[in-house]
């Protein structure tokens, strides 16, 4: 077990703690950068969105995580990117000032939305954002003339410097990938700078964070326009992978799936975004997998306990008819919603931290060093 | 002017329905300050069960909506022994999540029952209208009036007069403080959902010959109930019909007076006016905590 002895509080915002860190994310690091070379192309897809997810995942987490201000509205950030690309594209922008311009406009809304957020909390702050990301829908839907209405808008190639990247390139794969590490870099960055730690301090408590001078109000914003602008970047990306956009693809949905990755991956670290994206977009290749090849296999296994050729198939038959029901994704998301919540409320992130600790206190783990304390609930109109 | 007076009663109907819905949030953030995002799935549900007993099994509607009115506040206790009481005590953000997983649950498991067609149910109010000078009214919008009122006094004197709607708001209020007052708090949580859910099988079930039944109806409701819900100031009885009613006439005046798209947003841009001007709503209680 190695002891970290802070002496410093040079010590305590260190980038890397220790040695290991470097080694092993270097290690990581260069597996994703053979993994276009290695991986099939469907995998690689897949991939692609993760490192997408992971972005708009950070992006939520500086929000909901650090600074505790719950957002159900991050479809429409990353929709107003898209849309900024898409538009600009058309008047043959190159694509670093679209990128930036998209990042920009969904930070300054992002603002705006901030301010009126500033006197919410809870429970208002959740639908006050959700009503935001439904007006944004309603608006690409009707402001045909920019956003060409439900009928969508179509996203060209993205071309980088004269060179076009295909969205199925191990390029563009690099292009995310490059986004999402300096995301997270950039916010691990932040999150030890005085502003991150005001962040964390308005999280913890608003009350002690005021007392302490921590300009509240100002945080909240700059929290909500940095969480919206990285959204928007990732948008660009989202629109360019999808190479089609329309309204109906920016829904409430989309905003959960992102709540839902944070919340599956774990709210306190940024590994959480990461491990929450890798979950979210692995669903629908399970989903698949779960149609095509579980039913046989069942089968094999019924078949190999006795049951005959004729049960045996019977099974395939039903599994299979289980498998390809119509609602199956809602319901895997929903219980595993809920299960999360109940079960792991620290996220994948906090079963690897459980596991580690596991082993090195080897015999002395004790569960309850990861328990939740109870805070009864008071009443919020109090507050 | 008349079409402003058709408009204005269509409206008030319309309202009644957020209303409905708006009273089952009311009521769970009530007595437990916890907001259940299923609440919309909870009314869909409740009209499914009213179908399979009137529908499917061919009972009379009066009997068939009280078997779904109490099959559901079953179902209400049921899912809040899962899904809530656990995390009772938790971050409110998590109760949050949870219940917005119990309504994909519900949704997907709804669809794959009772499948993805729109279904109606036959009602003694299903035919015919009431005529007031050149007013047009239908039976159904009017049922759907006079329950929500009806259902609106009931809850307010229960809530304010009785022992156990006394013991609700205590827990409200500091939920280990009412425990020690010696007010079994988790059986006070779990009868609150079984009427919420109650409450909400009603507005199902009357909504049935207005929008049918469909597994998404609940989601596109719930939405809708949210702005009344506030507007009301949340965590007042009346304040969640009132706001109801008046989100109703908002969007049926925006569908009537402004263009296309407007009425679907409407009553989203007066929620954020709401809140930035008035975030505890038009009857809510604002207190500020001391330090």
């Amino acid at each position: 077990m190695r002891f970290l002895f802070k002496t410093d509080y040079e010590d305590d915002i260190r980038l890397f703690p220790h040695s290991g860190y470097v080694v092993s994310y270097g290690v990581l690091l260069a597996l994703l950068l053979i993994a276009p070379y290695v991986l099939s192309s469907y995998l690689m897809s897949q991939l692609v969105f993760v490192c997408i997810y992971a972005t708009v995942g950070v992006a939520l987490l500086i929000l909901t995580g650090f600074t505790g201000q719950a957002s159900l509205g991050h479809a429409a950030f990353l929709a107003i990117g898209a849309y900024t690309a898409a538009y600009l594209q058309k008047y043959n922008v190159p694509f670093p000032v679209y990128f930036l311009a998209a990042g920009l406009l969904a930070g300054c809304i992002g603002a705006l939305v901030g301010f009126p957020a500033l006197r919410l909390t809870g429970i208002y702050l959740v639908i006050a954002t959700i009503s935001f990301a439904l007006i944004v829908e309603e608006i690409l839907a009707r402001w045909e003339s920019v956003t060409n209405g439900n009928e969508g808008m179509r996203v060209k190639t993205l071309s980088l410097l004269g060179v076009t990247v295909p969205r199925d390139s191990p390029t563009f794969y690099f292009l995310c990938l490059a986004v999402l590490v300096l995301t997270i870099v950039g916010t691990l960055n932040l999150l030890r700078s005085p502003t991150g730690r005001a962040f964390v301090a308005i999280r913890d408590s608003e009350t002690a964070a005021r007392s302490m001078g921590v300009n509240v109000a100002l945080y909240k914003v700059k929290s909500f326009a940095i969480s919206a602008a990285i959204t928007g970047f990732a948008g660009v990306l989202f629109a360019h992978k999808l190479s089609f956009i329309s309204p109906e693809m920016f829904t409430l949905q989309l905003s959960i799936e992102f709540i839902i990755v944070i919340l599956i991956g774990g709210t306190f670290s940024l590994h959480g975004a990461v491990l929450g994206a890798i979950f979210i977009v692995m669903i629908d290749p399970f989903l698949t997998y779960l149609k095509d090849d579980m039913p046989g296999i069942i089968a094999g296994i019924v078949a190999t306990f006795g049951a005959g050729t004729q049960g045996a198939a019977n099974v395939q038959s039903k599994v299979a008819a289980f498998a390809s029901l119509n609602g199956l994704k809602g319901a895997i998301y929903g219980i595993i919603i809920v299960l999360f919540v109940l079960f792991e409320p620290l996220g994948l992130y906090g079963r690897w931290l459980k596991i580690k600790l596991f082993f090195q206190l080897f015999p002395l783990y004790k569960r309850a060093t990861f328990k939740r304390q109870k805070i009864y609930v008071k009443s919020e109109r109090n507050r | 002017m008349l079409d402003f007076v058709q408009q204005l009663v269509s409206g008030v109907a319309l309202g009644c329905v957020y209303g409905l819905i708006a009273l089952g949030f009311v009521l769970v953030y009530k007595a437990t300050e916890v907001v259940n995002f299923a609440q919309g799935d909870l009314m869909m549900l409740g009209g499914f069960f009213a179908f399979t007993f009137i529908g499917m099994m061919g009972l009379n509607y009066w009997i068939g909506f009280a078997g779904a009115v109490a099959a559901m506040a079953l179902f209400g206790m049921l899912a809040e022994r899962v899904v809530v009481r656990p995390i009772l005590g938790y971050p409110q953000f998590s109760i949050i999540m949870a219940t917005i997983g119990l309504g994909y649950f519900l949704r997907s498991i709804a669809g794959m029952i009772w499948g993805t067609d729109d279904l109606k149910i036959e009602t003694p109010f299903s035919q015919g209208v009431l005529r007031v000078g050149s007013l047009v009214l239908a039976y159904d919008k009017l049922s759907v009036i006079a329950a929500t009122m009806i259902l609106c006094t009931l809850l307010w004197l229960f809530f304010n007069k009785t022992t156990l709607g006394t013991a609700m708001r205590a827990s409200s209020e500091n939920m280990l403080a009412a425990y020690y007052m010696g007010i079994p708090v988790k059986r006070v949580v779990s009868v609150v959902w079984a009427i919420s859910a109650a409450v909400a099988t009603c507005a199902g079930v009357l909504l049935a010959p207005i929008t049918f039944i469909h597994s998404n109806v609940g989601l596109v409701l719930g939405l809708k109930a949210f702005p009344a819900a506030v507007l009301g100031g949340f965590g007042s009885i009346p304040g969640a019909v009132v706001g109801g009613v008046l989100i109703g006439v908002i969007e049926s005046m925006a569908g009537f007076y402004l263009a296309e798209g407007w009425k679907d947003v409407a009553p989203y841009i007066v929620l954020l006016a709401v809140l930035l001007l008035k975030p505890e709503g038009l009857f809510g209680l604002h207190v500020r905590k001391k330090v």
